[in-house]
């Protein structure tokens, strides 16, 4: 058992220590909640310390778990899945501290399940056995679900069915073609998997690999969501509460982006290739889309979930740009969303446990009863922009210099939701901060907590951090692409204009 | 062949949990007789004890594996594993029957003597290894669910039931015996080993009267699993009998007449697949797309389950389609995760049902995770598990039937069967979203805790269904090698 398992099943027996407290106990619930979503925290610490760039994989253990057919309980950790379990377990602790006060009803379960979720969350990032990934890709959507379902706002059942709908019509396709992956390549081990595909032992017939292909890339872009497939995305955005609203956000989204960089492009090259035009065409037709949209929404809540489509329309674009600045870009854009969305579900979410209302109109100058709210909210409507310095420049430049290179009109369409995104922030910014206040806001809306700075200064710091000093966080993730895009390459013919020389040599 | 009719000390042991089984029923009858109409309560213990008996007898049986009676009964390791899975659920049923029955004022030995018998008959099912032994078999288990379907003599929707369900199993059985006279025809045996060497000459040397023979055997056994086009009396049944017993008859009976349709189909008629695979394709996809799509619909939670319960038949059909030692293991594990799961889910009904069965819709169960957080914790891992979701035993058996069907290249008919899987997570959800995500109703609000029996018969499936889903290689394993049928 290595330091990997403790932070996978610290959560899990986090979720079972919850279910024998008596639930009238709501404040050592919630307490036990914070400490094992922290311990946890401070675990995964020790995942970014003790990472080595280098070797394939670390902190490894593979054992078998099921024998015939056989299924391993193999798990690891690279430059890919480092940042995101590091997001997870930062995440869960911060959202464990906003629910604090806002939730008052059934605290016992929603705790329970919110650790059952960062058990599935962390598990679908470290997964390197097709079931096992399948498997915690499920387990990662029960809890979700009833925290909509449960905790949310009005249509929270509608919400909560469609996207446990979505999400499992998709899953059943990719469960599909993992199956016929196996009987075609007699495992479900990844790392097996790939061996084959280097030896040139996985060769599919082109309908056969495009199929498997789509087998798989329906799940991941309904996970992702890509446009048009992101329809469960708004509902369940607004509906959730919004420690529920922040994981779906920052991480669950990530499951589909990370799912086409760790299994799509390396075990389908070819068809990953072929496809490419049409992921990108959909991917630049979400940016534009959801930036659009997100300009008109009356809702802040709606308006932030529709900026996901958006910023997500350009980690897919990074990664099937083929190239290490978009796929790097693409990673490090993952991280970022995570963080600024976090943050803007976060601070939506005060303002409308404050003001009982999430319609941007029912708003206006906030920021003279709240100004550290209104500062906090500052740095990530600008981070959310781009801004340089702060996180998002540093992802959305690296996959608009990579899509350039492969294609400068792409990025020009692409760079078009950058400006859209400066336009929706600053005038939402506007328009809730500044100008006349309205009574209930005077009355009602205070500035931030003890708690909720603690909950966010982390973030702050983090976004700031990304925006200034990103080889802190690069070379993990340069060094992972630069094998997935190799194997990418390796079969097929490579274009010319795609085979740009990397970074760093590779060892 | 020898024919000798004094059966041996092995031979007997072979066939001892169906012995026990029916001397018990017997027993429960004429101790009834002379106790008087008072005493349904012990005698229940005592059909548990005769029920657990009868696992030890299987198990007992197992370490001896072989013919017996001149080859009619084979106690194999197939023969073994759906006798336990028959047994077990016999064993839950009657464990939860007791306080329904209690509140119907209804228990009376004669209740648990037919439960007896029908497990006899589908134990005998489980391990006959000749068509005419089968049929007994089949009838045995038949007349005696048919009669428990109309147990409450004075309930209307009971009468109705039986009624229903004895007819069309009437003609059921009479499609299944004229398969049996049309293979003695065409093969010169019942035996199905005989029938399979009969079979098995030159390709194109068999007649049209083989296919035909397959089609009837297989739409006999259809009606009793509930598959399309044969599934129309199941949701009537399933609502008008008690609780309890459609909990059995979703279970038991489903179970063994799979374990004859595998047997026979695997075995005896094998060499002409050619000729009904594809009858079994069809029905295998029309029996998912009608269970599912009907089970969208209901607002009855007892017609709902037995819509499900049609839907779950269509996967293991998938399974039968495949058919090869990896599609029967498949098909084995499945039905045991399916026994486990759904009989759990229908204990919840019987409990939540109330005196005369007055909350059987699915919003009277609005808000029970609130007033029972177990039961609704529980009945939760249940329903997940008949969706499919992974660490239950519902995912591994979609998982192994699915690859079994894939192994036998049916890459069709497995897309089409997880794209209903997805379809049918809609109609659970709305079980879990009631249960959950709704204040309590009145029918939820004057709830008591479930009965000691309920909470165990509860407790027992759900954790038969956690354990088929995190280690499921054990019974897989055994499935598997107790799969290759000798012929």
């Amino acid at each position: 058992m290595n330091l990997l398992d403790a932070v996978l099943f610290l959560p899990l027996a986090g979720f079972l220590t919850l279910l024998f407290v008596p639930r009238e106990r709501e404040e050592t619930i919630r307490r036990l909640a914070l400490g094992f979503a922290s311990v946890t925290f401070v675990l995964s610490l020790g995942l970014a310390v003790g990472y080595r760039a280098g070797g394939e994989f670390a902190f490894v253990t593979d054992k078998p778990w099921i024998r015939s057919p056989e299924i391993r309980y193999h798990v690891g950790l690279d430059g890919l899945s480092l940042w995101l379990v590091l997001l997870t377990t930062l995440l869960t602790p911060i959202g464990v501290a906003v629910s604090w006060n806002y939730i008052r009803k059934r605290v016992k379960e929603f705790y329970a399940l919110f650790l059952l979720l960062e058990f599935g969350l962390v598990g679908v990032f470290v997964a390197l056995d097709l079931i096992l990934f399948y498997v915690f890709w499920e387990v990662s959507l029960v809890p979700m679900y009833f925290l909509i379902g449960v905790w949310g706002h009005e249509r929270r059942i509608y919400a909560a069915v469609k996207f446990f709908l979505f999400t499992m019509a998709g899953s059943v396709l990719m469960l599909a073609a993992i199956i016929y992956l196996y009987t075609y390549a007699g495992t479900f081990d990844y790392a097996e998997l790939l061996r084959l595909q280097a030896s040139g032992n996985l060769a599919f017939r082109r309908t056969e690999g495009l199929l498997l292909f789509l087998g798989f890339f329906l799940a991941f872009a309904i996970k992702v969501p890509l446009f048009p497939l992101h329809t469960w995305l708004p509902d369940a955005h607004v509906e959730a509460p919004t420690a529920g609203s922040v994981m779906l956000a920052s991480v669950m989204l990530k499951m589909g982006c990370y799912g086409l960089l760790r299994f799509l492009l390396p075990l389908f090259p070819q068809a990953s290739r072929e496809c490419a035009p049409w992921i990108v065409a959909l991917a630049i037709a979400g940016i534009i889309y959801g930036a659009l949209v997100a300009l008109v929404q009356p809702n802040m809540k709606k308006l932030v979930a529709y900026t996901s489509v958006s910023h997500l329309g350009f980690v897919v674009l990074g990664i099937f740009t083929f190239t290490p600045l978009g796929a790097d870009g693409a990673v490090y854009q993952m991280i970022n969303h995570g963080i600024s969305t976090a943050m803007l579900f976060l601070v939506v979410g005060m303002l409308a446990a404050r003001g009982g209302s999430s319609r941007i109109a029912d708003y206006g100058g906030v920021a003279t009863p709240a100004p550290n709210l209104a500062t906090v909210f500052m740095i990530t409507a600008l981070a959310s922009a781009g801004l340089p310095a702060l996180n998002n420049f540093v992802g959305e430049y690296l996959v608009l210099q990579g899509t350039a290179r492969v294609n400068l009109r792409w990025a020009v369409l692409a760079a078009t939701g950058i400006i859209l995104a400066a336009a929706y922030m600053l005038w939402l910014y506007q328009r809730v901060f500044f100008g006349p206040a309205p009574e209930s806001v005077r009355d009602r809306v205070y500035d931030l907590k003890k708690r909720e700075w603690a909950a966010m200064a982390p973030l702050v710091v983090l976004m700031v951090w990304l925006g200034v000093a990103s080889e802190t966080f690069l070379p993990a993730i340069r060094q992972t692409n630069a094998l997935i895009l190799e194997r990418a390459r390796a079969s097929g013919e490579v274009r010319v204009e795609l085979s740009l020389p990397l970074e760093e040599a590779r060892p | 062949m020898t024919h000798s009719f004094v059966p041996t000390g092995v031979e007997l042991l072979r066939l001892s949990p169906e012995i026990l089984l029916v001397l018990a029923g017997t027993l429960l009858l004429v101790l009834e007789g002379l106790t008087g109409a008072k005493r349904g309560r012990e005698l229940g213990r005592l059909a548990l004890v005769a029920l657990g008996a009868a696992l030890l007898a299987s198990l007992a049986a197992a370490r001896q594996p072989g013919l017996a009676f001149s080859g009619s009964i084979s106690a194999d390791g197939f023969a073994t594993f759906f006798r336990l899975v028959v047994i077990a659920a016999g064993l839950l049923v009657a464990l939860f029957s007791g306080p329904y029955l209690r509140r119907e004022s209804a228990e009376r030995g004669e209740y648990y003597a037919l439960l007896l018998y029908s497990v006899a008959g589908q134990c005998l099912m489980a391990s006959a290894n000749e068509l005419i032994v089968l049929f007994i078999a089949l009838e045995t288990s038949s007349i005696a669910s048919y009669v428990l379907a109309g147990y409450l003599r004075a309930d209307r929707r009971a009468n109705e039931a039986a009624v229903k369900y004895f007819l069309l199993g009437s003609f059921a059985s009479a499609f299944l015996l004229y398969g049996i006279a049309l293979i003695y025809g065409e093969a010169g045996s019942t035996w199905l080993g005989q029938i399979r060497a009969a079979l098995a000459g030159p390709p194109g040397s068999a007649t049209p009267l083989a296919g035909a023979a397959a089609a009837f055997l297989f739409a006999g056994f259809a009606f009793k699993v509930s598959a399309a086009p044969f599934q129309v009396w199941a949701p009537d049944v399933y609502q008008g009998a008690p609780a309890p017993v459609a909990a059995f008859l979703s279970a038991g009976p489903k179970a063994a007449a799979f374990a004859g349709l595998l047997r026979v189909f695997m075995t005896a008629f094998e060499p002409v697949s050619a000729s009904w695979e594809g009858i079994v394709w069809v029905s295998a996809l029309a029996t998912m797309i009608v269970g599912n799509l009907a089970a969208l619909l209901q607002s009855n939670i007892k017609r709902l389950l037995a819509y499900s319960s049609i839907a779950h038949a269509g996967y293991v059909m998938v399974a039968v389609t495949a058919h090869s030692s990896i599609g029967t293991a498949a098909a084995m594990f499945y039905l045991a995760a399916y026994v486990f799961m759904n009989v759990g889910a229908f204990a919840v009904v019987s409990y939540f049902a109330r005196q005369g069965e007055r909350y059987v819709h699915v919003d009277d169960l609005a808000g029970l995770a609130w007033r029972q957080p177990v039961v609704a914790a529980l009945l939760s891992l249940l329903l997940l598990s008949l969706i499919g979701v992974p660490l239950t035993g519902g995912f591994f058996g979609k998982f192994y039937v699915f690859t079994a069907a894939l192994e036998a290249g049916l890459v069709w008919l497995t897309v089409l069967g997880l794209l209903n899987s997805a379809v049918a997570a809609y109609y659970y959800l709305r079980i879990l979203v009631v249960m959950y995500m709704r204040e309590p109703s009145e029918a939820a609000a004057d709830l008591a805790a479930p009965p000691a029996p309920v909470r165990a018969a509860l407790w027992a499936s759900a954790l038969a269904t956690l354990i088929l889903g995190i280690f499921p290689s054990t019974v897989l394993e055994y499935a598997s090698k107790a799969a290759a049928l000798a012929p």
